[in-house]
């Protein structure tokens, strides 16, 4: 018999939060974050090989969730947008006021090329029976965050396990 | 030059990778990814408000070393299919990042992919940091590419 509330159950695998980027994928900040770890590989500094290997330039895959972390500011924004709304909304309505992430993939799909314009959608994969561990009592969830380039293809989802909890 | 599939074996060790990690480590790749946290880049906040002794890495740019130590290895053919991270502490300035990685294991799917699992362990010290399990797709033959597959020829 489970225990999850029905506006809860009725969320899970469904859609939510769907966005577009702020900005296209840039050259610029490929080589930024190619540069911030020393990253050589030629597939983004190289226009020969990224021509053989990739049918031209791509932005390094772990970058995924770069593309969507909102400017610091933005004309007309009173409040700043949270990345993993789901997390929030699943804190919010189990009344946890603590929370911590446990897991997360990456995976990856078509690669993210200059000039793409990626969308993302968050969905609820599941909440979990509540549970007591060291940090407190509450409830694990799982969330999915697909991107989308602008022809619609997958280009990566990124999963979470998050528990939030009361101590 | 890249790794060929039928060269790995399970137990294959990569050759260790060693990073002397400054202010500007942890600041550049906050702002490379995005990440305007203060925590990643304001000592006050850090140390008074977190409760940590210095800013420290940020979990995206985390994402980031790791890819580098991964295809520093493999090349550019190789082709990263899935990452799961495990954070157990944070990196500060003065650390020095040790990364070191094994082969799990290999196969070839339906789809004729050759994929290599491994296991990537960032350690400060003796202290373990960051766990990274990753699948990575690597050319079956020097003629193959990886980054050729694309829907049903791609399963990651």
């Amino acid at each position: 018999m489970s225990s999850l509330p029905g506006d809860v159950a009725e969320l899970i695998g469904q859609v939510q939060y769907e966005e577009t980027g702020e900005f296209p994928v840039e050259r610029g900040y490929i080589w930024t974050a190619a540069s911030s770890v020393e990253n050589g590989n030629p597939l983004f500094w190289d226009n020969a090989v990224a021509a053989e290997l990739t049918g031209g330039p791509i932005a390094p895959p772990s970058m995924l969730s770069t593309w969507f972390r909102p400017h610091h500011w933005a004309p007309g924004r009173t409040k700043q947008a949270l990345p993993l709304q789901v997390h929030f909304d699943m804190k919010e309505r189990f009344e946890l006021p603590e929370a911590v992430m446990s897991d997360n993939s990456l995976t990856f799909y078509e690669p993210v090329r200059p000039g793409d314009v990626l969308s993302t959608r968050q969905v609820l994969r599941s909440v979990s029976e509540e549970k007591t561990t060291k940090l407190g009592t509450g409830r694990f969830w799982e969330i999915d965050v697909e991107y989308r380039n602008q022809s619609g293809d997958l280009v990566g989802v990124e999963s979470w396990t998050g528990f939030g909890y009361r101590r | 030059m890249s790794v060929v599939f039928a060269d790995v074996k399970e137990g294959l060790e990569l050759d260790p990778l060693s990073y002397d990690v400054t202010s500007t480590t942890v600041v550049l790749g906050a702002l490379a990814t995005r990440d305007w946290r203060p925590q990643h880049h304001d000592y006050h906040f850090a140390t008074e408000r977190n409760g940590v002794r210095d800013i420290f890495l940020n979990a995206p740019n985390q994402a980031a070393w790791f890819e580098r130590y991964v295809t520093d290895w493999t090349g550019p053919r190789g082709r990263l299919g899935r990452m799961r991270f495990r954070m157990k502490g944070s990196v500060f300035p003065g650390d020095t990042m040790a990364f070191t990685g094994v082969v799990t294991g290999t196969e070839v799917d339906d789809a004729g992919c050759g994929w290599a699992d491994l296991d990537v362990t960032l350690k400060v010290g003796d202290e373990v940091m960051t766990t990274c399990a990753v699948r990575v797709a690597l050319p079956t033959d020097p003629d193959d590419n990886p980054w050729s597959r694309r829907g049903d020829r791609w399963r990651p």
